[in-house]
Parts: structure tokens; C-alpha cells; sequence
């Protein structure tokens, strides 16, 4: 689904965040992506999102070379893509109903098709109270939550997540994994950059490691 | 606090009910400069109606002119020592006559003579004892029949000091002044357009500048520019026609006040020459129209250039 060939990435003048980087997404896995602060693991989610372009090698996303999408091709391919960042990015005039319901309402669907999925979602992460409430009174959890239910509200082919336990407690953290993978069982291939040692031993996956700009792949 | 509605307090909030986006907008209207803007279009809407009006006004005058001058012509008739002015006027009276397509001629009289030059030369003057022309008004009933060249060979001719004077260097002078005067005002016309669709522009930039963050957000949940320009584009829409409203109601009011006071000051010194020249500042409903449709225009101007100027600025990010 995803494949990386001898990409490399510095940004601007300065040195190679990343190099050298081949691996491959199947769909339907789940892999983490960990290293230390810094390492570039930002970065390389930002890559498979397609919103930096690599200074060196090819990645392919869905089958197609990155270079060759168009630009309008861009919204199509995001659309299949869920992504939660380490920053949350709700939009604070809107509720956390709302911010959950963008994509839906990006897409143009009627409100009546979508409400109760978004509602169930928003109980499963335990924001069923909070639903009409302004992201800035959330707390960081609960805007964490909220940033993870607008990726998955679309049942996106693939979701990356940035730290998305960086902000709960670590029984949040277990139920929140435990929303990833029953995702991945659904068929959404999962990606989640970490460096949160204990979370990943809960549940094991591959795991991509970056370290001084290169991977290594632990089965 | 009416008592159909005190149940339903009782509720709790987050039932679902109701329409969770209700009136919210993704782009928020405070973000966008829109007071600012709103007085912008509605100064240039007034600016471009009042051109509109002036345009119209002149145009209906200079053609009202020309055509009442068109169906005029003056045989005028110098004295000559030595020849007999009044049997000269009589000859061009009846020369004219004959003429296929001509009405009334009227040869004016001295007393109508007098009070022509009064103006000029005070009353009482002696006619006699200066070198006044006499003129002979010969009306027009049917322009195409007249065979203005052979009148005038005709006067030259047979009535010794008499010429033809068809107003035709005054029509022509008149057309091309008014002419002149449409053109400026069709040209301040596209300038206010231009300064408007620019003010747009920029108010459109800056919106997006200011919502940067939005946009981000809309790129990765898969939206396309043209969603996130509907976006920015309704609410440009909206100050188009606020700001139209007002500036077009303005210029309205401003037609209505001006057609009042021509009227009113009728009969007074000076409103005589204004009357004549401009037929009176009263702009025809063909200017009313127009700045009605103006008012549409510079709406959907507005909006078409935010949607226009969101494209754009979403094509240069990359
Ligand atoms: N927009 C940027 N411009 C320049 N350098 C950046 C930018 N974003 C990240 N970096 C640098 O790239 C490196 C990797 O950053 P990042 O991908 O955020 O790491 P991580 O997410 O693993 O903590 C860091 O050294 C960081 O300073
Ligand atoms: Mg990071």
C-alpha cells in the first residue's frame, strides 16, 4: 500500500533528516514508528501524508509514485488517509461534535447520514458528554480523543497517529490502543509514532525504528 | 420564559436533537475584515452608481438637444446698405415655405428681435441703427425630406444677405462633448470596478492569511479548494450585497434628492439654464435600473473575486 525507496529528506539547506529509508506498508498491518525526540518521526508521517515531498528516492502511495500525483489528486488520496497529529489541530470555533464531523462535511454528506456514527464514536472515546463543547475547554485528553475520532470517523485505509497516547493516563492509553487495533482488525492499516516503550509493549507489532536518520525494522 | 417552552429546559443538552452544526460556519465571520470591507464596496457602489446616473443623464440630455435642434433651422439675414431688409426676410420666408418637409416658418419680429438681444445689449435698442441679423425660424416636420443643400444654395442665391444656418457645427460640438463626457464616465466606471474587485482581493488574501490554520485542517481532511473557497465565498457574498445595498440605496437617494430640487427651484434664477442644458437633474429610470442591476453586479463581483482570489492563493501553496 505504502513503499519507500532510498527516500531522503533535509529540509532546506540543512542536514538529512531522514536517509536512505526502504520499507513497506502492507495493507491491513500495523507497525509502530519510534525513535527518540528528533529522530524524525514527524517528518516521516508528514511524508507518507504527502504534505512534504522527499529531496531524494520514491515513495508510493496506493500503488501510484508520489510525483505523478496532480494536485487535485491530493484531496482523493488524503480522504483514504486518517491522520491524528501530535498537536491536536481542532479547530477551536467549532464543537467537539463538529470537529469530528469535518470530513463528513468536507465530502459534502447530509447530516442525517453521519450523525449517529459520530455519535457512537464520540461515546467509545468517552467524550459522549463533551460533544457540544469548544475544543479550548477540553482538557488535553480529551482534545487527544477528539483529534483521534475525526481521523477514524471516515474508516480511513490507513490512519497515522503522532504520539496520540502523549497526553493520557496510561488506562486512557490502553483503551486507546485498544481502539487502534480493533480498527487495524477492521481492515485499516495502522501506523502510530512512539516513543512510549510501555505502550508498545502492549501490543505487539513491527516496529520501525529511527535513529540518526536511518531504519531498522524489528519484527 | 413562555410556558410551552419550560419543559424543554428540563432536557439534557446533548441529546442529539436539533442541528448540531446549526449556524456555525467552518471559516468564522469575525476572522474576516468584514466591516471594512462592507464600507469599502458600499463607497464604490455608490461611487460607480452616481457615474451610472451622471452617464445616463447626459446621455438622455445631449440627445434630447440635438434632436430639438435638429428640427430647427434659422435663415439668418444680414442688413445690407441699400437693400430692403423687409422684402428680403419675406423672400426667404417664402422660399423656405416651398420646400418639401418644412412646418411653420416664422420670420421673428422686431419686437421678438428686441427681446432676443436684451440680454446683451439692454432694452430699448434702435434695430434699425445696428447691424443686426434678422432671423427667419423655419421648423422641420420631416427631417429626411429636406433637402438641406439645395435650401441653403437656394438662400445664398435669391435672398441678398442670407445664409443657412442648420445648427449642424452645434450638434456636431454638443455629440462630441457628450460623447466625450460617457466615455470619462464609462472609464471612472471600470476604475472604481477595478479598485473594487483589487479591495477584494486583498480582503480575500488577508481572510485566508488569518486562517491559515483552518485551511491546513481542511487540506487534511480531504477537502478541495473548491469547498474551502464556497467556504470563504459565502461570506463575501454576504458583505457584497450589504455593502451594494448601502452604497446603491445611497446613490438612489441621492437621484431622488437632486430630481426634487430641480424641480423646486423651477422658475428660480439661474434653474432656467440648467433645465435646458441637462433637461433638469433628473436621472430617467433607465439610471434607476441600472444602479439596481449595479447592485446585483458588485454582489456577485464580490463574491466571484473572493472564490477567484482563494483558487489562486490555493494554487501558490505548495
Ligand atoms: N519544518 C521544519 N523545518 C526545519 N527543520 C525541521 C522542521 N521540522 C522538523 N525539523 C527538524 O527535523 C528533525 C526531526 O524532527 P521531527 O520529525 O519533528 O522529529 P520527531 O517527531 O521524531 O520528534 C529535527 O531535528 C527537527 O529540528
Ligand atoms: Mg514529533
Amino acid at each position: 500500500m505504502i513503499r519507500f525507496e532510498n527516500v531522503g529528506l533535509r529540509y532546506g539547506m540543512g542536514p538529512e533528516v531522514l536517509s536512505d529509508l526502504t520499507f513497506h506498508l502492507p495493507p491491513r498491518s500495523f507497525h509502530y514508528l519510534t525513535g527518540p525526540s528528533g529522530a524524525g518521526k514527524t517528518t516521516l508521517l508528514r511524508l507518507l501524508f504527502l504534505s512534504l515531498k522527499p529531496t531524494r528516492g520514491l515513495i508510493t502511495v496506493f500503488g501510484k509514485e508520489t510525483t505523478r500525483f496532480a494536485k487535485t489528486e491530493l484531496p482523493q488520496v488524503r480522504r483514504r488517509i486518517g491522520i491524528v497529529f501530535q498537536d491536536f489541530r481542532l479547530l477551536d470555533h467549532l464543537t467537539t461534535y463538529q470537529n469530528v464531523a469535518l470530513p463528513y462535511r468536507v465530502l459534502g454528506r447530509d447530516e442525517s447520514s453521519y450523525r449517529a456514527d459520530v455519535i457512537d464514536l464520540l461515546k467509545w472515546v468517552g467524550l459522549g458528554e463533551r460533544m457540544h463543547v469548544l475544543p479550548p475547554v477540553l482538557s488535553g485528553g480529551e482534545k487527544q480523543r477528539a483529534a483521534i475520532a475525526r481521523a477514524l470517523i471516515t474508516k480511513p485505509e490507513l490512519l497515522l497517529a503522532d504520539e496520540p497516547t502523549g497526553n493520557v493516563d496510561p488506562p486512557l492509553a490502553r483503551r486507546l490502543l485498544r481502539l487502534f487495533v480493533e480498527l487495524n482488525r477492521l481492515g485499516t492499516a495502522v501506523l502510530i509514532a512512539t516513543h512510549d516503550l510501555a505502550l508498545m509493549d502492549q501490543y505487539d507489532a513491527r516496529r520501525l525504528v529511527l535513529a540518526d536518520g536511518r531504519m531498522e525494522i524489528y519484527e | 420564559m413562555s410556558p410551552a417552552r419550560a419543559p424543554a429546559a428540563g432536557l439534557p443538552a446533548d441529546d442529539g436533537g436539533g442541528d448540531p452544526w446549526g449556524s456555525a460556519t467552518i471559516v468564522p465571520p469575525q476572522t474576516i475584515a468584514g466591516r471594512a470591507l462592507t464600507l469599502v464596496i458600499a463607497i464604490m457602489t455608490f461611487l460607480a452608481s452616481l457615474t451610472l446616473g451622471a452617464v445616463t443623464l447626459i446621455d438622455d440630455a445631449a440627445r434630447a438637444w440635438t434632436s430639438d435642434i435638429g428640427r430647427e433651422l434659422t435663415i439668418e439675414v444680414r442688413p445690407i446698405d441699400g437693400v430692403d431688409l423687409p422684402g428680403e426676410i419675406a423672400k426667404a420666408t417664402a422660399l423656405a415655405q416651398e420646400f418639401q418637409g418644412v412646418g411653420r416658418v416664422h420670420a421673428l419680429t422686431d419686437t421678438e428681435t428686441r427681446r432676443l438681444l436684451e440680454p446683451w445689449l439692454g432694452s430699448g435698442i434702435d434695430l434699425d441703427a445696428l447691424p443686426v441679423p434678422r432671423l427667419v425660424v423655419v421648423e422641420i416636420d420631416d427631417p429626411l425630406a429636406v433637402d438641406l443643400g439645395a435650401l441653403r444654395e437656394a438662400v445664398a442665391a435669391d435672398v441678398r444677405g442670407g445664409s443657412l444656418d442648420d445648427h449642424a457645427a452645434w450638434i456636431d460640438r454638443l455629440r462630441a462633448m457628450a460623447g466625450a463626457m460617457v466615455a470619462g464616465g464609462a472609464g471612472i466606471f471600470v476604475l472604481v470596478l477595478v479598485a473594487l474587485v483589487l479591495s477584494v482581493v486583498f480582503a480575500t488574501r488577508a481572510a485566508m492569511a488569518g486562517n491559515s490554520d483552518i485551511i491546513g485542517v481542511l487540506h487534511f481532511v480531504g477537502a478541495e479548494s473548491g469547498f474551502i473557497a464556497r467556504e470563504f465565498q459565502r461570506h463575501f457574498l454576504l458583505l457584497g450585497i450589504k455593502g451594494g445595498l448601502i452604497g446603491g440605496s445611497l446613490a438612489l437617494a441621492c437621484f431622488v434628492v437632486a430630481g426634487l430640487l430641480t424641480r423646486q427651484s423651477a422658475g428660480m434664477p439661474g434653474a432656467d439654464q440648467i433645465t435646458a442644458f441637462v433637461g433638469g437633474l433628473r436621472v430617467g429610470p433607465l439610471g434607476y435600473a441600472a444602479v439596481l442591476v449595479l447592485v446585483f453586479a458588485v454582489a456577485l463581483l464580490t463574491a466571484a473575486t473572493s472564490r477567484w482570489a482563494v483558487h489562486r492563493s490555493l494554487a501558490e501553496i505548495d
